[in-house]
């Protein structure tokens, strides 16, 4: 048990300053990382994973889907990512667009691949037809299975405690 | 700076850099190439055509659609989503776009097809603009790859139009 002693005897306030400015850095640039994709991709959450399996089997759960999302108006046959006021959002496709003439504005209906029926009933109780604004964005990448660590980490949330409590310890003990 | 732990971390991140880049790379491949697909699409009976109880004109109607879309297909590519629409104009949206029938492709071997078919989502109008419209049919089709980044085009045929009066 020599090792725990040794680190016991590390008191140097310095070094545990070092470390903690190390790490900060590391959480920093994750964030700054992540908000530059935000900014470039034009979307609150560049990058979704697919949770259910209405999409198969083209998606199924556990893949990444790349967002992007501009002026260009929405149209039938583009994968959308939309979220009326839900916990969750919805990745499905557009099956039906209407524009209006006078506004320019588009009523929008979405239907999963894999399902029957289209999303009407999953609407806001008071809308019919999506708006743009709900849009967020448009997938245009996609890598399977990188998703599921995601999938996990929410799902089994113990999971997510041992990995940060691990990666603390890990910090802590190592030897420089 | 030899531990296990360092040695597991460095090969862990150089495996993850190189699966990624490999990634990138298989959906760069797919922009070699070049598709020339083809679309047909005849429409033999219009079913019926009615004034829904809550005011929307509604149309049902059969159609023989044949496509090559075997060019579309590269080692990349997971399955191709394709779809009819129906576009058309009206006095108070300056575009509608309604998916009549979609199906999905698995293989290459699938993609050149015919088949005849009714309408498998409903062509109803946001109104009762549809009596006489012109209208045009268009194939769409969405390449979905076994990863990166996904493409969709269309073929826009012309000159459909609907009968004048309500049957």
């Amino acid at each position: 048990m020599g090792w725990i002693e040794e680190n016991m005897k590390f008191t140097n306030v310095r070094k545990i300053l070092s470390q903690a400015i190390s790490l900060g850095m590391v959480v920093s640039l994750a964030l700054m990382m992540w908000k530059g994709l935000t900014c470039i991709t034009g979307s609150q959450s560049p990058v979704v994973v697919v949770l259910s399996g209405s999409m198969e089997p083209g998606f199924q759960r556990g893949d990444i889907l790349f967002l992007y999302i501009n002026k260009n108006p929405i149209r039938t046959g583009q994968i959308v990512v939309f979220n009326d006021g839900r916990d969750i959002p919805i990745v499905h496709r557009v099956i039906e667009v209407h524009e209006h003439e006078d506004t320019k504005e588009v009523d929008i209906l979405t239907k999963g691949d894999a399902n029957e029926d289209d999303d009407r009933m999953l609407y806001a109780s008071n809308h019919d037809w999506l708006q743009q604004k709900y849009i967020m964005g448009r997938a245009v990448g996609f890598l399977p299975y990188v998703g599921w660590f995601t999938i996990i980490m929410s799902e089994k949330p113990i999971l997510k405690y041992i990995l940060v409590g691990g990666l603390g310890l890990l910090v802590l003990t190592s030897k420089e | 700076m030899h531990s296990f732990g360092y040695r597991l971390n460095g090969l862990l991140t150089f495996a993850v850099t190189i699966l990624a880049l490999m990634c990138v790379i298989t959906s760069l491949s797919d922009n070699f190439n070049t598709p020339s697909p083809s679309a047909e699409i005849k429409i033999t009976n219009i079913n019926w055509f009615q004034k829904q109880p809550q005011g929307h004109d509604e149309v049902s109607l059969t159609m023989n659609v044949s496509a090559d879309l075997q060019s579309l297909f590269t080692w990349n590519t997971k399955q191709i989503f394709i779809f009819v629409a129906a576009e058309y104009e009206t006095l108070k949206n300056s575009l509608n776009e309604v998916s009549l029938w979609d199906a999905i492709i698995p293989a290459k071997e699938h993609a050149k097809f015919w088949i005849h078919t009714s309408n498998k989502y409903r062509f109803v109008d946001q109104g009762n603009n549809l009596r006489g419209k012109k209208f045009n049919l268009t194939m769409h089709w969405h390449v979905m790859p076994k990863t990166g980044k996904m493409s969709a085009d269309k073929i826009v045929l012309t000159g459909y139009s609907l009968p004048e009066e309500y049957r």
